[in-house]
Parts: C-alpha cells; sequence; structure tokens
C-alpha cells in the first residue's frame, strides 16, 4: 500500500490515489464526530428509580414535576428509561445548577418516599454526559471515568466456595442414603465424606453392586461413580463430577452477584459496578460513595428466610383496621391479605438449594426445595399435623433508611423488613423435599427459587480488598493526569518542529490526530478511563513519534546520500515501514499480555496503550504520507524542509 | 536541526568488553541487592491497610504514631505523602482487628481529639491477593519474554531473538535491582512501568536489527563487526531523537503526574535509559558473540533485492 506497486505507475511520485484521501477524510470526520462528546462536560442529574421491582408511575411522576415548578427548578431533561407496563424503573432528570439538582432531589424523595419507614424509591446523585441528543442518538457517549479519577469505593469480595461445596456434600450424603433405602429389600452400608464427595463401604460384594445400579440410575448426571476395593471390602467412591463443581461455583457466585446488587442498589448508588471476577470473586465499584463503613455494613447485612405458619383462625378485616392478634403479623400477598404467626417452623439456614425445574408429569415450572436433615425432620414434624393449612415463606432483611437533608443523603438508621414470597398450601406432609407447584411461568418459578436462596446462606463472602479513593483525591488524579498530557505533548510538539521543520510539522498534525483518535476508539468501546490509562496515552505519544522519527531519518539518510528529494521522501516512507511494523507488533504482545494477565489499574493501561499502537500506525504512516504528498506530491521539488 | 554530524563513525564495537563489564556488574550488583536487601512491596504486594488523610494544618507525625498505638496497632508506618498535611499511614495485617475494619478504626482514633480529619484514599489488600500478584506478576513477564522471543526468532534469526531477550531481561533485572538499591516503593504501576520497558527497549532493539538485517543483505565488504558497527551509526540519531521525546513525556508525568504515578514514571525514565543502553552494547554484541554473520541472513523473501541494487 505504501511502496510504488506496478499497478499504480500511472499515478506521479508522492502522489495518493483520490480515494486514499477519501478513506483518510471519512475516517478522521467519524473519529472527530465520536470523540466529540467528551468536549461537553456533564450534567448534574438525579436519578430516581424503584427498589426491587417497585415501579415509578406516571402520576407520581407527574407530581414530582409539579414539586420542581413550585420549587422553582426546572430539569434541562427528563428522560424515563426502560419502560414497563406499570410506570418505569428508573427516570434520570437533568438540571444546569448542582443547587437545582440538590433541591430537585428533596422535592422527589418527598414524593416518592413520604414517610422514613416505607421508602421503596432510590433518589440518586449523578452526572450524566451532556451530549447533545442527535449525538446520543448516532451512539456517541464519552469515556467512563475510573474510580480513581472520580471517586468512590472499591470492593474485591471473595465468596466461600469450601462452605458451598461443603452444603453440597451433606446434600450428597443424604441423598445417597435416601437412595440405598429406598431399594427393595434396602441396601445397608457406611458413609464417609471425602474430598467432592462421598466414600461408601458395603458388606459384601452383590450389596456393592446393587447399589452401584441404584445409584449410577439415580445420580448418573452429577456423580462420577467407581467400584474398587478397600481393606477387603467393596467400596464405592461417589464423587461430584467436573460440570456439577462448575455450576455449585457458578450458582455461589451468581446467587452473591444478585444479593450484592440488591443491597447495592438500596445505598443509591448512581453507577455501580457489580462484576465477577475470575473463579471465585466478585468486583463492587460504588462510584462517589464515601463512608466505607456504611457501605460495608449494607453489603455485609444479611438476609434470613424463614418458614412460618398461616393463621386462618385470626380475623384478617380486622387486623387490616389495627388489631393483630398478638401472636401474628398480618402480610400482603397476591392473593390478598394474609396473617402468619410469629413463630418460625423451619428456618431458612436448613435450606441447601431451591431450583426452578419442571414437574416430570405434567410438565409445569415448579420450584424444587431441598433442606438439610435436621431442617427435613422439623418439617415433616410440621408439616404432618398441619396438612392443608399454607406454608408461608418469608424473608427477612435489614434495610437501611435513609432521609434527604439539605439534598445530601443521611442514614437515619435500619428497619427489619419481612416480606412474604410465597404461601403454597400443604398438600401433604413432606420432609427435607418438596416442590412448590401453582400455575407458574418459568420466569415466575426463577424468580421464587432465587428469593428463597437468597435468605439462605448458601456461601458467604468477605472482603479480600478495599480501596476508597476520596473525591478531592479523585479531581486532583484527573487535573494532574490533564495537565501532564498537555504539558508532555506540547514539549514533544515544540521538539519535533524545531528538530525537522515543516516535516516536525506534519508529524504533529499526525500526533494530534492520533490523540483524538484514541479518544474516539475509548469512547467507542465503551472503555474506562483511569489514572494508569492516561499515563499509557502520554506514553503512546511518546512512542508514537517514533514511527515518524523513523521515516524522517531515513528520508534525511536519503538525502544524504544524495538521492533527489521526491526520491527521497517515497524512500524514506517505503524503507522505515518494515521497521515500524517490527517495533509495533512487538510491542502489541506486551500489551495483550498485560491485558490477559494483569487485573485494575494494569488492565486500564494495557488497553489504551494496545488502542495507541493501532492508531498510532494508521496517523503515522498513512495520515503524514497524506499530509507529504499533497505539500511535495506531483511536482518538481527542489529542497525539502526537514 | 541536527544534534549529531552528518556521517556520524562511533566505533561502539571497541567499547564492547568495557560495557559488558559494566552491565555485568550493574547485573549482579542487582540481584545481590535484590537477595539481601529485597525490594519496598508496596500495599498491593503484601496486604494489609493503607489510609491516606488530609489534616487541616501540618500534620503532626508523633502524635499520629501514640495514636495509634493507643489503638494497639503494630508495624506502621507513617510519612508525608506530596504535602506536610496529608499523611500517609500503611499497616500490616492486624491480629486483633479484623482487616475489614482496621481503616475506620484509625480514622476514629485520629479523630479522637477533635482534629478536622478527613480522608483521602484508603485501601485495605487481602494477603491472599497479594501473593497472587507477585505470582501473576513474574507469570506475565515471563509469558511476555517468551511470545517476544517467538516473534523475533520467526521474524529474524534465533541469534538475534536470544540477543533480544538477553537485553530484555538485562533490563529488566537492572531496574529491579535500581528499586532495591532506592528502596522506591515497589507497587502495582511499577510492574506495569516494568512491562511498558519490556515493549519499549524491544522497540529500540528491532530498529537496530532491522538495520543490521538490511546491511548485511546491502553492503558486500566489512566483516560483521563492521557492519553492526555501521548499523549502530545509522540508527544512533533515531534512536537518540526518540528517547528524547519519551523522556520528555516522563518527565512531564513524573513532575506534573501526582504521586500516584510518581513511581511509574520513575520506574519508566530509568528504563529508557537503560533500555536505550542496552539496544547498542547489548543485544548486538550478544547476537555477534553467537557469531551472527551474513549467511545467517539470506532470507528467502527476496523482494527488496531488486530496489537495491541500483544504488551503486
Amino acid at each position: 500500500m505504501f511502496v510504488n506497486q506496478p499497478n499504480q505507475q500511472q499515478l506521479p511520485i508522492n502522489t495518493y490515489p483520490k480515494w486514499k484521501y477519501v478513506l483518510i477524510i471519512i475516517v478522521l470526520a467519524l473519529a472527530f464526530l465520536y470523540a466529540a462528546p467528551n468536549i461537553f462536560g456533564e450534567d448534574p442529574a438525579v436519578q430516581l428509580s424503584g427498589l426491587r421491582d417497585t415501579k415509578i408511575t406516571q402520576s407520581q411522576l407527574e407530581q414530582i414535576e409539579q414539586a420542581w415548578e413550585e420549587k422553582g427548578v426546572e430539569p434541562i431533561s427528563v428522560k424515563p428509561s426502560s419502560i414497563g407496563e406499570e410506570g418505569v424503573q428508573k427516570v434520570i432528570a437533568r438540571f444546569s445548577k448542582p443547587a437545582d439538582q440538590l433541591k430537585a432531589r428533596e422535592a422527589a424523595s418527598d414524593v416518592l418516599n413520604p414517610t422514613l419507614e416505607n421508602q421503596n424509591y432510590v433518589t440518586a446523585l449523578n452526572l450524566a454526559p451532556a451530549t447533545p441528543q442527535w449525538l446520543a442518538d448516532i451512539g456517541g457517549a464519552p469515556m467512563k471515568l475510573g474510580l480513581d479519577l472520580r471517586g468512590g469505593i472499591h470492593f474485591l469480595m471473595q465468596v466461600d466456595m469450601e462452605q458451598a461445596l461443603k452444603r453440597q456434600q451433606d446434600q450428597l450424603r443424604r441423598d445417597f442414603i435416601d437412595t440405598l433405602t429406598d431399594q427393595e429389600p434396602s441396601i445397608r452400608g457406611r458413609v464417609e465424606p471425602i474430598e467432592n464427595g462421598m466414600l461408601l463401604s458395603f458388606r459384601n460384594q452383590e450389596d456393592a453392586e446393587r447399589a452401584y445400579k441404584a445409584l449410577y440410575q439415580d445420580h448418573a448426571n452429577r456423580i462420577e461413580l467407581s467400584l474398587e476395593e478397600k481393606g477387603g471390602r467393596p467400596v464405592i467412591r461417589g464423587t461430584l463430577n467436573k460440570q456439577k463443581l462448575q455450576e455449585i461455583r457458578d450458582n455461589a457466585i451468581e446467587q452473591n452477584r444478585l444479593i450484592l446488587s440488591t443491597r447495592v442498589n438500596s445505598l443509591g448508588v448512581a453507577e455501580p459496578l457489580i462484576q465477577r471476577q475470575g473463579a471465585d470473586r466478585i468486583v463492587v465499584q460504588l462510584p462517589g460513595v464515601q463512608d466505607s463503613a456504611l457501605a460495608k455494613q449494607i453489603l455485609g447485612a444479611t438476609a434470613s428466610l424463614e418458614f412460618r405458619l398461616v393463621n386462618h383462625e385470626g380475623d384478617v378485616v380486622a387486623a387490616r383496621n389495627g388489631r393483630v392478634p398478638s401472636d401474628s403479623k398480618l402480610f400482603d400477598s397476591e392473593y390478598g391479605p394474609i396473617l402468619v404467626y410469629n413463630d418460625v417452623e423451619v428456618s431458612g439456614d436448613h435450606l441447601t438449594n431451591a431450583t426452578a425445574t419442571f414437574d416430570p408429569q405434567t410438565n409445569e415450572p415448579i420450584v424444587s426445595v431441598r433442606l438439610d436433615s435436621e431442617g427435613g425432620s422439623k418439617m415433616s414434624r410440621t408439616t404432618a399435623e398441619n396438612v392443608n393449612n399454607q406454608l408461608a415463606m418469608i424473608l427477612k432483611e435489614s434495610r437501611p433508611i435513609f432521609d434527604i437533608k439539605d439534598g445530601k443523603r443521611v442514614l437515619v438508621g435500619s428497619k427489619l423488613e419481612e416480606r412474604l414470597i410465597s404461601a403454597p398450601n400443604i398438600n401433604g406432609p413432606f420432609g427435607s423435599r418438596f416442590q412448590i407447584t401453582g400455575r407458574f411461568t418459568q420466569a415466575e418459578t426463577q424468580d421464587l427459587a432465587r428469593k428463597l436462596r437468597s435468605g439462605a446462606l448458601i456461601a458467604p463472602t468477605f472482603i479480600v480488598e478495599e480501596r476508597t479513593i476520596g473525591a478531592t483525591l479523585g479531581e486532583e488524579n484527573i487535573e494532574k493526569g490533564v495537565t501532564s498530557v498537555i504539558i508532555g505533548f506540547a514539549l514533544v510538539l515544540a521538539f519535533m518542529l524545531l528538530y525537522y521543520k515543516l516535516f516536525g510539522l506534519v508529524a504533529n498534525v499526525a500526533l494530534s490526530l492520533n490523540l483524538v483518535l484514541i479518544v474516539c476508539v475509548m469512547s467507542l468501546m465503551g472503555a474506562t478511563l483511569t489514572l494508569p490509562g492516561i499515563a499509557g496515552i502520554v506514553l503512546t505519544v511518546g512512542m508514537a513519534v517514533d514511527a515518524n522519527v523513523l521515516i524522517f531519518e531515513r528520508i534525511r539518510e536519503e538525502l544524504r546520500a544524495g538521492t533527489r528529494p521526491a526520491q527521497a521522501i517515497d524512500k524514506g516512507y517505503a524503507q522505515a515501514l518494515s521497521t515500524i511494523a517490527d517495533a509495533n507488533i512487538t510491542t502489541a504482545i506486551a500489551a495483550i499480555i498485560l491485558f490477559a494477565i494483569g487485573t485494575g489499574p494494569v488492565k486500564g493501561f494495557a488497553i489504551t496503550l494496545f488502542i495507541g499502537i493501532l492508531t498510532s500506525m494508521f496517523t503515522a504512516i498513512f495520515v503524514s504520507r497524506g499530509v507529504v504528498n499533497l505539500m511535495y506530491g506531483g511536482r518538481t521539488v527542489k529542497k525539502l524542509s526537514i | 536541526m541536527q544534534i549529531l554530524n552528518k556521517d556520524t563513525n562511533i566505533d561502539f564495537l571497541k567499547l564492547r568488553k568495557f560495557a559488558m563489564a559494566l552491565s555485568l556488574l550493574l547485573i549482579i550488583g542487582s540481584i545481590t541487592s535484590f537477595f539481601t536487601k529485597g525490594l519496598n512491596y508496596g500495599l498491593d504486594f503484601t496486604g494489609g491497610t493503607l489510609i491516606e488523610v488530609g489534616y487541616e494544618q501540618d500534620a503532626d507525625i508523633p502524635k499520629i504514631h501514640e495514636q495509634l498505638d493507643g489503638i494497639q496497632i503494630k508495624g506502621a508506618v507513617v510519612q508525608n505523602f506530596g504535602s506536610a498535611k496529608v499523611v500517609q499511614i500503611r499497616m500490616p495485617q492486624q491480629d486483633h482487628i479484623e482487616n475489614a475494619k482496621v481503616g475506620d478504626e484509625v480514622l476514629q482514633a485520629l479523630r479522637a481529639d477533635g482534629a478536622e480529619v478527613t480522608k483521602r484514599d484508603q485501601s485495605f489488600v487481602g494477603p491472599v491477593i497479594g501473593e497472587e500478584l507477585k505470582e501473576k506478576g513474574g507469570l506475565a513477564m515471563l509469558v511476555a519474554l517468551i511470545c517476544i522471543m517467538i516473534y523475533v526468532a520467526l521474524r529474524f534469526e534465533w541469534k538475534f531473538s536470544v540477543g533480544s531477550v538477553v537485553a530484555l531481561a538485562h533490563d529488566v533485572i537492572i531496574i529491579v535491582g535500581f528499586f532495591s538499591v532506592t528502596a522506591v516503593e515497589f507497587d502495582l504501576t511499577v510492574l506495569a512501568a516494568l512491562l511498558a520497558i519490556i515493549g519499549y527497549s524491544l522497540n529500540d532493539t528491532i530498529v537496530v536489527f532491522d538495520r543490521i538485517r538490511e546491511n548485511f543483505l546491502r553492503i558486500r565488504k566489512g566483516t560483521s563487526d563492521d557492519i553492526v558497527n555501521t548499523s549502530l551509526n545509522q540508527t544512533l540519531s533515531r534512536t537518540l531523537m526518540t528517547s528524547i521525546t519519551t523522556l520528555l513525556v516522563l518527565l512531564a508525568l513524573f513532575f506534573y503526574g501526582g504521586q500516584t504515578i510518581h513511581s511509574f514514571a520513575e520506574a519508566l525514565i530509568v528504563g529508557v535509559f537503560i533500555g536505550t543502553y542496552s539496544s547498542i552494547y547489548v543485544a548486538s554484541p550478544v547476537a555477534l558473540l553467537l557469531g551472527v554473520k551474513k549467511e545467517d541472513l539470506m532470507p528467502p523473501e527476496i523482494e527488496k533485492e531488486g530496489e537495491e541494487f541500483d544504488t551503486p
């Protein structure tokens, strides 16, 4: 592309065919367009959202807008997102002044959360990009800023997988015993735990073979079985297979991620990040949050599940009017209010699993629930005595209570909240395994299973890394980062101009365009700009010059050797090309490895370095040649300003 | 403007023996320091708690020590960070306080006498994470070196490949040695800088090798030593130019980038010097030592030949 190829020989030396200029112009126009959102800055905004599944209704929205009008604050725009049937999940309103933002939040909070006790909505202060509508419509968005640039808290939580596996092992023990006792005649043997499974020993070979067959039939999908001999006795080694182990780990992570998401939502953080990292960790980033003690308290709060009985003797109508029997509590259910006894029959600690599945006979979506042996025996006692009563499943969660004072969100206390998640009928006595049926859709069973699991601490988490970056430090970082980029950039530009004169100017144009391209690519990718990322950009600026230096030094060499100027340009570019390619590819290898192996700051650095390598190849070779061709192409050149 | 005369003809290789001795000395020194003195690992690697606080007035460091002793914090390092009003406190794992709570307890203790203390930055890193990072960092370095070696072997020749990797290892060892001797904090960003240096130094080396390859094919007369020397001279002005521009930017980062990327910039500045030196005095001499010669580089790809012949 850069050498004079035979099919281009009709063109005079140092001229590009028209399509190359068109290509350059198109690429650069797009680069400027998509880099543009970064110069518009951000508007102060208020983000309103419902907790859990609560929606913001149209009339609430109208009330809020009216309240704003009364207070004399006028939003620039009010944008509802994710519109559902009953209302919207989230609304972002932008304002011109931070003072308006604070007033607006207070007013909105008064409408949405009229009492302190009953907070179903979160109002959060946010910064919304002030990208013009038409630009946003074509996908333009500014780069996101990392926590180190905007302040906030970063947690790395470790999920205790051993706990999760241990629970499953206990489960396995009971399942094995169930299978063996279910046989006719039942098989006797000994069960002892081994890594990821159970070892069963039998009295004779015949028992062992029957057991093997039965176990294979019942559990082949999740267990690896092997029939062996140990100390002269036949034994069966049954261990969880790879898929099942993976599934246990994935479930533990996913469950914790969901629990953390719900809690973070109640914190009212504008753009939280809750993401799995590696095999057993979860990253939680809370931009703008400064109080790490509060954040930890809320993230660490545990939910618990309780199985209780429904009180059919109490008077629901009287209870609704405030006369609740002392031994019960009134709950809302989908079939209207019901009274539930305060006594806990079985606590959620005993829950080992709850999964959405299908009834093998009717193929209807159901939820299958497993309890441990202690829970199972309690449950069979309860259910035997209460056939045809309802079993209420109640999720207890401690929720923070916030008050908005002067636009600031202050924690004023916490409240233990009890929610009824399901109250199915007890059709007959059951123990450690039971199914919840009803006219469920698949989505409903999944939701129910998820809620049940969230009350059972299947795998606890603990914090292994925590970083709090103060808001002032974030501002300082961004200010210093930008200053150093500007200074470094200016120094390089000045030096290049001094050293290579007109050609230096060409290199400077290429360098500036490179910066625009890097910003454009990062914005389009939705990459996050961090301080190490800025360092990566700065370094790229320094190294991007290299390509032009290589070319210009070649041209100078050619001139010294007596080559005519036009030819010198052509040869300079042609001969430097393979060197530039080799040098950049090796640096790119380093960047890719950094990205693959590094985490956090190292990744941020690697991304910008890699993008910078790609864009600098384009600008330093292709664009700079284009400019040089425009200046010197198609005419006799006597002297080069280099 | 030109820094160098039109045709430099420095006999770089004359100093080869001296340079090798110097490099060996530096490497031995670095390794000795690394194993005896070790590195001043940052929080990322050691685990523990770091808290950065700002005071209204200049901070009273002895008093902070007292306050920390008051809540039985052991092994705390208290130092000013960037300004007299800002203090950074680093603490190793504490036995009696739960890790996640150390930061909050310290803050409470500092505020106990009613002083205005603002928390600027707080980090806690568990011990597992630090260990993992050391492992992963070392692994990243190793994988990077191997991949680069393979690429250079494919593009050039194995003797060059060995030369470039020896030069890279040389750079990494000496920079780690520099951090060990000066006891500047070695954190995650320094690790990133080390990897960036691998990229940078390699860039330099490749440019020289590229020219050596070209000259081997073009210049018919002269020994391998002569040709390498000529190539080093021809690329010298580019080598200097690129080092200068990169240094300009790094100096801007060093002086204006703020505390957080201070050691990052420092590592890179040292790296640019070492990397430039090693591409002249380590990479090529090692390739020569291995006996690289014209015949090694007669490649099957001869597309350039036709062009070369018209220069008499």
